[in-house]
């Protein structure tokens, strides 16, 4: 294979936003004679080439089952894979690698909480505190867990301005709370709540803090220990590498003492007929053969994501949140919902066009080239609080344009023409 | 000029047809896709085995109420049996515009409300307990 050597995607100053594009294979297509307008990132982000390459490499040239074979392929892959979880640990800071479990995605590392730690940790009229900007997936392990033991759950508000009701959080966590559940990014709206206060509240009133950083890890910073945080889980398909790879993290003394979640091979250190010992962490948690070709791709994507900054990309998105947003909002029977300044928020901008149904809108972006999510975004509680069925929300990566802003402006009045409104 | 949002498919959904609540209905059936938020409720008046009058109420996309509006035109007068034996591939002749899978069931929300009201159903089989 030829070695392209091509300037860093990153250096001093703002992002080269048309270097990164070239990355990204994706994005140089059309659709229907359309160049392609990708801002459905919150549900999945899309892959550079070098993950790609990442994942074809394990495949060609060395793959074997992991932590199994006494033989090359086998070791190497096992040591990519390894070196896939320190590079996680590295980018959110967790004390050791012991700590960083590897899950398809978000989701089943919250169910593993729910699981091995909620079945033994949360008892009859403890409370769980969680908020009303949660995803599905750290809302309905905690339902269902506090419906199965009798536990109480206390959903917290938002403003106006989809900012978390900071008064009420604390009124909360002040009457006891054994978990807070809670997202440090919204994926509906944008907002970034100032999760190591309330982290620090809760731990003040004796609660473990699990923190939903989804959406956080693939455009903020994010250091678990500075966040004060018990566990946290991403995925990894938002931040660039492919779906089936994603992260749990949780401290170390705690997931000492929890009970595994799936039983089977490589989680176990001794089986007998009688009795079984468990692996030492973090494999305790990883049952059957993990997909290790999307763990290291992930591996590849931290890789890219650290060469670029991402701090850099945050304040890339904001800088198209704040091209965009009075742009939106001047347009007559547009409503945006959730933060209107760039205070704590990431790339997300949710919003309807009075009239025209969030489907009818998409649909309609759609012949734009002009790719957004509509519907409740897993978010139906929130929508519920917003007192609307569903929205359509733009979210943007590191390879978004500001003319891609204008794409979407043109979009909703083109929208407005076959509607009429 | 537009293939999918034509102009009487804009017109049944600002302009609904037999819309709202029918006094004296008979069979009533509400169905909702949690997917979108659409909300449909069908209500058939039906007198010696004929629908006499049939309405519909709802609020969803364009899809979804233009779909139900156009099928409400076409069940008045009809036999209970033959609003039974309606199927989808009728209604989405009838609605004309090419539908891609997504919206797919944006499309037959109004046959299903439909069919649950003339089968007499309080709920679908297999919808029985929703959670």
């Amino acid at each position: 294979m030829a070695v392209v050597v091509k300037t860093p995607a990153t250096s001093a100053g703002p992002l080269n936003v048309a270097r990164i594009r070239e990355d990204f294979p994706i994005l140089a297509q059309t659709v229907r004679g359309k160049p392609l307008v990708y801002l459905d990132n919150a549900a999945t982000s899309q892959k550079p080439r070098q993950v790609i390459d990442a994942m074809s490499r394990v495949l060609e040239e060395h793959n074997a089952n992991i932590h199994r074979g006494v033989y090359e392929f086998s070791e190497r892959t096992t040591a990519a894979f390894e070196e896939a979880r320190v590079k996680v640990a590295r980018l959110i800071n967790a004390p050791s690698e012991r700590e960083v479990i590897f899950v398809r995605n978000a989701t089943e590392g919250l169910n593993l909480v729910a699981y091995a730690w909620g079945r033994d940790n949360i008892k009859r009229g403890d409370r769980i505190v969680t908020t009303v900007l949660e995803h599905h997936s750290d809302f309905v392990p905690w339902q269902q867990l506090a419906k199965e033991v009798g536990a109480e759950i206390a959903v917290v508000d938002i403003d106006d301005d989809g900012r978390l009701r900071r008064d009420q959080m604390s009124a909360e966590l002040r009457k006891g709370a054994k978990l807070l559940a809670i997202t440090h990014t919204s994926n509906g709206l944008g907002t970034v709540n100032p999760v190591k206060d309330i982290a620090a509240e809760a731990r003040a009133a004796g609660a473990t803090v699990l923190v939903d950083v989804a959406q956080a890890v693939p455009h903020t910073p994010v250091d678990v220990q500075d966040l004060g945080a018990d566990f946290v889980a991403f995925s990894g398909h938002k931040m660039l590498a492919p779906p089936g790879s994603g992260g749990l993290w949780g401290r170390e003394a705690i997931l000492e003492k929890m009970r595994p979640f799936l039983y089977g091979g490589d989680m176990i250190s001794r089986v007998t007929v009688k009795l079984t010992e468990w692996n030492e962490l973090p494999w305790k948690f990883e049952a059957g053969t993990s997909s290790y070709v999307d763990a290291i791709a992930l591996g590849a994507a931290i890789d890219y994501l650290n060469e670029v900054g991402v701090a850099k990309i945050h304040a890339h998105e904001l800088s198209l949140v704040a091209y965009v947003l009075p742009r939106l909002q001047e347009i007559p029977g547009v409503t945006v919902y959730g933060p209107k300044n760039l205070e704590s928020r990431v790339g997300v901008v949710s919003f309807n066009i009075e009239g025209i149904h969030p489907h009818d809108v998409a649909t309609i972006f759609d012949r734009e080239g002009v790719c957004v999510r509509a519907g409740h975004h897993c978010n139906q509680p929130l929508m519920t609080r917003l007192g609307v069925p569903a929205t359509t929300r733009a979210s943007m990566y590191l390879y978004n344009t500001t003319g891609e802003m204008d794409a979407l402006v043109s979009a909703i009045h083109a929208a407005k023409k076959v509607f009429g409104v | 000029m537009d293939d999918m949002y034509r102009d009487y498919i804009l017109d049944h959904y600002k302009n609904p047809r037999n819309f709202g609540e029918l006094e004296g209905a008979t069979h009533t059936y509400h169905d909702s896709n949690p997917l979108c938020g659409d909300e449909m409720t069908m209500q058939l008046k039906i007198g010696d085995g004929h629908v006499d009058d049939v309405h519909f109420t709802g609020k969803g996309c364009a899809i979804s109420q233009a779909s139900a509006s156009i099928l409400t035109e076409e069940v008045k007068g009809k036999t209970l049996e033959e609003v039974k034996a309606i199927d989808r591939d009728h209604v989405l002749a009838n609605l004309g515009i090419p539908i891609s899978p997504a919206r797919i069931k944006c499309a037959l929300l109004g046959l299903k409300a439909l069919k649950g009201a003339a089968w007499g159903l309080t709920a679908w089989p297999g919808e029985e307990v929703k959670r």
